[in-house]
């Protein structure tokens, strides 16, 4: 977990907090809200999960829905509403990789680096992939949109090298598949 | 082999396969009906223990029987948990069943709840297989919507909830105990057994925890039968098993075969792996994952696959992970990506993994980067014999097996790395780590 986040406060303006006498992040469990449909799925989380703890993954994953990544406050958030310790919210975003406290990119790229890849070629789709996007490993460019990081086994053994982008897999790479991927990244912006 | 039934991949390759439709226009559900009109759970339960069927995430223990070890009527809620956390590396057969059969999975896991008289249950996928986390739920929603899930599941008067729940990256949630914790709501590390999960497991309550393909091959069983179920495989290996083949083979893939296959025959088989690529040569394979001792070319050439033939041969069936390594390959360097993963993934709680996989990464990372000493293999084993069966869970023993078996059945390998000198310290590297890579 880092630092910053053990103190954030949820993100609020100043000045709709002065306006407003009876501010409404006094109500911690207010501080954020979720999109009807969203709103929807966590009253059905709640409601179908045997208890209030078991509920915090399911809703951080909510959360990480909504707005890409777990911004400063959120955890705080998700502690407030499902009435559960801060600790305990915590202890589960910092065990897990797949909760970001930081904003990841919109592109962030996760090569495998296990066995059955690493004999298929990654570390050369890696190295790639960093001169192509001017980035060291775990670095995000200076556009803020894409990041290159390796990770462990995804499930694709016999179709790699691979990486993972968002919820897609991407399969069989080459270079110039790789080349044509960002390629097309960088025009949809 | 063309007269082996596909008991879970029948429908791997038919368009729509993961849609109630498809699943149903092929049988589906009927062994669901037929649970619930004509038999009991305890019958169930029978059919699926003299089926011989053994647990296919890794341990192969009889399912039927730890079925059997829920107690009944203590006034807890029992629970079946799904696990479809498929992390192992050089496994990706789960997925498979996910993405092309979810009602497969389904309706397993419904007759399964069914057996243990289990009324909640939930699907544990891993957080990386987001995508499938949506299909299966797409599935789970149609089972609700057709009255296969809910209450009183087709008019019987047993009611079964279905949740299907996202991981979030992390190797030890696949841990049977790891999984309670996290779906807890805790931190996935392992809890001491026993108490064994089906006593006292999810919030204290009994608990099975099976894999994805050991629920999928029930359907099959209850409407076949344990005798025709029994035909196929050999005497202690009933039935099939799905292996995910990978590796510098043609044709990388994941394949239903008879257990009692020739391993020979998945890698080179006209209907499987269809030999090595052009221009490589089989020098070794791990058959179940990365966690399980590799064997050599020879004996890869000389077993089968069932969990009697691999153990005498000193490895393991596993999760059906079959690795095959080329004579491409250097074997410190395949070690160390394991051990980078072994490392990464240990969950700090005991000290023997927590700091042995630390030192054995480093200490095969420094052999190939031309630090190592000249008793580094000692010092190795030594780790090692300080990790394997000392620790809550086998991750630190998974860690040890790949290590002593690379580097008793490939030490020239290693041997090569170490420094010709007797003076440590004064070791200075004439050969760079780049240039040993690629000799
Ligand atoms: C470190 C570790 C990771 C594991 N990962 C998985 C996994 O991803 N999937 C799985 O089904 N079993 C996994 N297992 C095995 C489970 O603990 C458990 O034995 C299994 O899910 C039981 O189901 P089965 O009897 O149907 O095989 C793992 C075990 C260990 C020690
Ligand atoms: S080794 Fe890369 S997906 Fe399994």
């Amino acid at each position: 977990m880092s630092e910053e986040h053990q103190d954030a406060v949820p993100e609020v303006d100043a000045s709709d907090a002065a306006a407003d006498a009876v501010a409404v992040t006094d109500d911690p469990t207010k501080a954020f809200s979720f999109s009807p449909e969203r709103e929807k799925k966590y009253e059905e989380i709640v409601r179908r999960y045997p208890t209030r703890l078991s509920a915090i993954m399911p809703m951080l994953w909510l959360c990480q829905d909504e707005w890409g990544w777990l911004k400063p406050g959120v955890p705080e958030w998700v502690a407030a509403r499902l009435e559960v310790p801060i600790s305990r919210v915590y202890e589960i975003i910092s065990f897990y990789t797949m909760y970001y406290t930081e904003n990841p990119g919109t592109y962030n790229l996760q090569v495998c680096r296990n066995i059955s890849c690493h004999m298929a070629g990654s570390g050369k789709i890696t190295k790639h992939l960093c001169k192509k996007l001017g980035v060291g490993l775990n670095e995000t460019d200076s556009e803020g949109r894409f990041r290159v990081e390796e990770v462990e086994c995804l499930g694709a053994c016999g179709m790699g090298p691979m990486m993972q982008v968002g919820k897609d897999f991407y399969e069989h790479l080459t270079e110039e598949k790789v080349d044509e991927l960002i390629e097309q990244w960088r025009r949809d912006g | 082999m063309a007269d082996c039934p596909k008991i879970l991949s029948a429908r791997f390759e038919e368009p729509d396969s993961h849609t109630l439709a498809v699943y149903e226009s092929h049988g589906g559900y009927t062994a669901l009906r037929k649970a619930l009109t004509e038999l009991d759970p305890d019958r169930v339960r029978e059919e699926v223990k003299s089926a011989g069927l053994r647990g296919r995430g890794g341990a192969g223990f009889p399912t039927g029987v730890k079925w059997g070890f829920v107690p009944q009527n203590t006034g807890k809620k029992v629970y079946l948990l799904v696990n479809s956390d498929e992390s192992e590396p050089g496994t990706f057969k789960d997925r498979y069943i996910l993405d092309y059969d979810p009602h497969l999975m389904i309706e397993g896991a419904i007759l399964s709840s069914f057996a243990i008289h289990s009324n909640d249950c939930f699907i544990y996928i891993r957080g990386e297989y987001g995508w499938l986390v949506d299909r299966v739920q797409a599935a789970v929603d149609e089972a609700y919507a057709k009255g296969y899930l809910g209450k009183n599941i087709l008019g019987s008067g047993y009611d079964l909830e279905m949740i299907v729940h996202k991981g979030a990256g992390a190797y030890i949630c696949g841990e049977e105990t790891g999984l309670i914790n996290s779906l807890e709501g805790r931190k996935g590390q392992p809890r001491i057994k026993p108490p064994f999960p089906a006593v006292v497991g999810f919030l204290d309550c009994p608990t099975i925890v099976n894999n994805v393909e050991t629920v999928a091959a029930v359907p099959w069983i209850v409407n076949h039968g344990a005798a025709e179920y029994r035909k196929v495989g050999t005497e202690k290996s009933p039935g099939t098993k799905l292996f995910s083949l990978s590796g510098p083979v043609k044709r990388p893939g994941v394949y239903e075969v008879p257990l009692g296959l020739p391993l020979e025959d998945l890698i080179f088989g006209e209907d499987y792996g269809q030999g090595m690529r052009d221009g490589i040569e089989l020098k070794a394979c791990i058959p179940g994952g990365s966690s399980v001792p590799i064997l050599t070319a020879e004996e890869t050439l000389d077993v089968n696959l069932d969990y009697e033939s691999l153990a005498e041969k000193g490895t393991m069936l596993g999760s059906g992970g079959c690795i095959v390594i080329g004579d491409d390959a250097n074997m410190p360097e395949l070690l160390k990506v394991l051990l980078r993963f072994y490392h990464h993934e240990s969950c700090g709680q005991c000290t023997p993994c927590r700091e042995g996989t630390g030192w054995l990464d480093e200490l095969v990372g420094r052999l190939i980067d031309g630090r190592g000493r000249p008793n580094d293999l000692e010092l190795i084993e030594k780790l090692c014999s300080g990790m394997a069966g000392l620790t809550i869970c086998v991750l630190s023993d998974a860690a040890v097996m790949p290590t002593r078996s690379f580097i008793q059945k490939f030490r020239a390998d290693f041997e090569a790395l170490l420094p010709r000198t007797q003076q440590p310290e004064a070791y200075v590297p004439t050969t760079s780590a780049a240039e040993l890579g690629r000799r």
